[in-house]
């Protein structure tokens, strides 16, 4: 499946490399936006892990042993745009690094595995999946579809490559300069050993670590009861009705706040005194200070003094500003989430 | 047979650390390629290997694995070790897939065996496939096995990768080797505590829920590595400090990549 250098015409490569450079932009651009600055050290981190599980021996039914790419899981866990990222770079890894896949083929890697490989994994597995419960079986076969649904479409893919190379390149005499079998012949071989050991190992790769993930972190492949996100949300919607009924309490505090008084409390001995007992018996000035008094007036609450003013209850008149206030903050929440999601194309 | 697994993982996990180290060391030896600037020996040896997959004449195919074998010696690589780890591992792969070409591709007969006919374009088109992986092979081995790693990915910006993709994979090689020497540890300490054997079934288990473990580690190993990050500073923006500057000897380097590039296109035509 890893191509190497010379199987591919460098025309052919270019066209790959091509394909995928607008496919890895979008993908950086999208999880760049999701993750923020987690982007890097979370796709390191998983395109490490792919790379490991490369290695691992699955053994099969059959008596024999096969390896993973591990596109399946990684498309199930982190989606598709940052699965083809994760994945891409692991394939990097191997190429530059431990010569397994070529150079100037890692363009045509990158798009049979990590690219087509992750959307064919991520529409299987939400095909499959669609509608089933938490605990259903059904999640577990649609995991070890996306797995072997994937790395067939990659090793399809590869073969179209290989079989288009002698009908495009050959030298005078007919022999094929690249790769040097036909579709007739390419599809089979390659489909052969991926139908049923590849793909095999892939299946076995993804529904497995999905069953353990569904156990032991369900939060990771998104099927928890109820999603972690939203008791997240749930408990803040207790704590902020708790909270809003809680808000009268402010009734019980006597005086202003220290450094929120208006410019008639200057002018009064009242406000005068609180104003001296809150700031270690310094004396406040005699007036407002200029700057004060002219600002105050430059904007009028609609709401001062947490009360409307045709609200005769103070404790109903501090319920009521505060679900204002809640409201409006939600409302302008709601816009940005709203604005937010139509930008990231959602 | 369950042993067998996990041993045989394990002894991958040695192999790729193995590489990793010996890659490191003559990487950091004194020799011909070791001494060029990454970016010219960079584009220089891409340069070749795109060379070597455009040629259509074997000799031209000959002539830059030849080069390859010279540029090994002047960089004190054991050919023997090229051999071993290289040469031979392509040649059995390229040649296992273009053996059935001899006979399956058509054109004039020039040798009956065993009924089978094999065919002059057959032969052509899998020499051709055997000396152009060969050369590739020899060529992108030599960038990797004379250039540490940090420095290749930093000579990645001559080839205009993204700053971000460059640190990126230089954080994925980093913990590829912690992440291999965790999942070594994991098994090694599996099969200590392991008597009797494990049937098919629970050897998937095993290595699955290996998996599992492993990927658990890793996602948490990944929120701890972006906080720290962020604690130093980290906002999401990656600068890379290049220091590299170019020699006379780099003139001459560049300029002698690009006469062979030159005359290889020319003659492989």
């Amino acid at each position: 499946m890893h191509i190497p250098d010379g199987y591919l015409s460098p025309s052919t490569c270019a066209v790959m490399y091509a394909a995928s450079a607008p496919c890895w932009w979008a993908a950086l651009r999208r999880t760049r936006r999701k993750l923020f600055g987690r982007t890097l050290p979370l796709l390191s981190l998983f395109a490490a892990f792919s790379f490991v599980t490369m290695m691992f021996n699955l053994p099969l039914p059959g008596g024999t042993t096969g390896h993973a790419v591990g596109v399946g899981i990684a498309a199930i866990v982190l989606g598709p745009w940052a699965s083809l990222l994760a994945i891409s770079l692991a394939l990097t890894i191997q190429a530059l690094f431990f010569g397994d896949g070529g150079i100037t083929t890692l363009g045509a890697n990158c798009f049979n595995m990590a690219i087509a490989g992750s959307f064919a994994a991520w529409g299987i597995y939400r095909l499959v999946s669609l509608g089933a419960a938490a605990e259903s079986r059904r999640r577990v076969v649609a995991a070890a579809l996306a797995g072997y649904g994937a790395i067939n479409f990659s090793a399809l893919l590869a073969a179209i490559e290989f079989g288009i190379q002698p009908m495009l390149f050959h030298d005078a005499t007919g022999a094929p300069l690249y790769a040097p079998y036909s579709l007739r012949v390419a599809i089979p071989a390659m489909m052969l050993g991926h139908l049923t050991i590849a793909g095999a190992a892939e299946a076995v790769m993804s529904a497995g670590l999905f069953s353990y993930l569904r156990r032991n972190e369900p939060a990771l492949v998104g099927i928890t009861g109820v999603p972690a996100a939203q008791q997240g949300i749930r408990t803040l919607w207790g704590a902020l009705a708790l909270v809003l009924l809680l808000t009268p309490l402010g009734i019980v505090a006597s005086g202003a706040a220290w450094g929120e008084w208006a410019p008639k409390d200057f002018a009064n001995a009242a406000g005068r005194a609180q104003m001296a007992a809150a700031s270690g018996n310094a004396v406040a000035p005699a007036a407002a200070p200029s700057g004060l008094a002219r600002l105050a007036n430059l904007w009028t609450a609609p709401l001062p003094d947490y009360a409307p003013h045709f609200v005769k209850s103070a404790a109903f008149g501090y319920l009521l500003s505060a679900m204002f206030g809640v409201g409006l903050i939600l409302a302008v929440a709601w816009a940005v989430g709203r604005w937010a999601g139509r930008a990231d194309g959602e | 047979m369950s042993a067998n697994v996990i041993s045989k993982t394990v002894r991958g996990f040695s192999g790729a650390l193995g590489r990793t180290l010996v890659s490191e060391n003559s990487a950091h030896a004194k020799g011909l390629l070791q001494a060029l600037d990454p970016r010219v020996k960079l584009v220089g040896l891409l340069a070749l290997v795109v060379t070597a997959a455009l040629a259509r004449k074997l000799p031209v195919m000959a002539a830059l694995f030849g080069l390859g074998v010279v540029l090994a010696l002047g960089s004190r690589l054991s050919l023997w070790s090229l051999a071993k780890r290289v040469w031979l591992v392509a040649f059995a792969f390229t040649a296992m897939i273009a053996a059935p070409a001899l006979f399956l591709t058509p054109g004039e007969t020039v040798y009956t065996l065993g009924g089978l006919a094999i065919t002059a374009q057959g032969m052509r088109s899998a020499m051709l496939l055997v000396a152009r992986v060969e050369a590739a092979v020899t060529l992108s081995t030599l960038l990797v096995l004379t250039t540490p790693w940090m420095h290749l990915l930093k000579a990645l910006r001559t080839l205009m990768v993204p700053v971000e993709v460059i640190a990126m994979l230089a954080m994925t090689h980093r913990y590829v080797v912690l992440l291999t020497e965790t999942a070594n540890a994991m098994f090694e300490s599996r099969q200590s505590r392991m008597v009797g054997r494990l049937n098919g079934h629970e050897q998937r288990r095993l290595m699955v829920n290996t998996g599992g473990v492993l990927m658990s580690k890793t996602l948490e190993m990944g929120n701890e590595v972006f906080l720290a990050m962020q604690a130093r500073g980290f906002r999401g923006e990656v600068r890379l400090l290049t220091d590299f500057r170019l020699r006379g000897w780099d003139y001459v380097a560049m300029s002698g990549f690009a006469a062979a590039v030159v005359a290889a296109t020319m003659a492989g035509r």
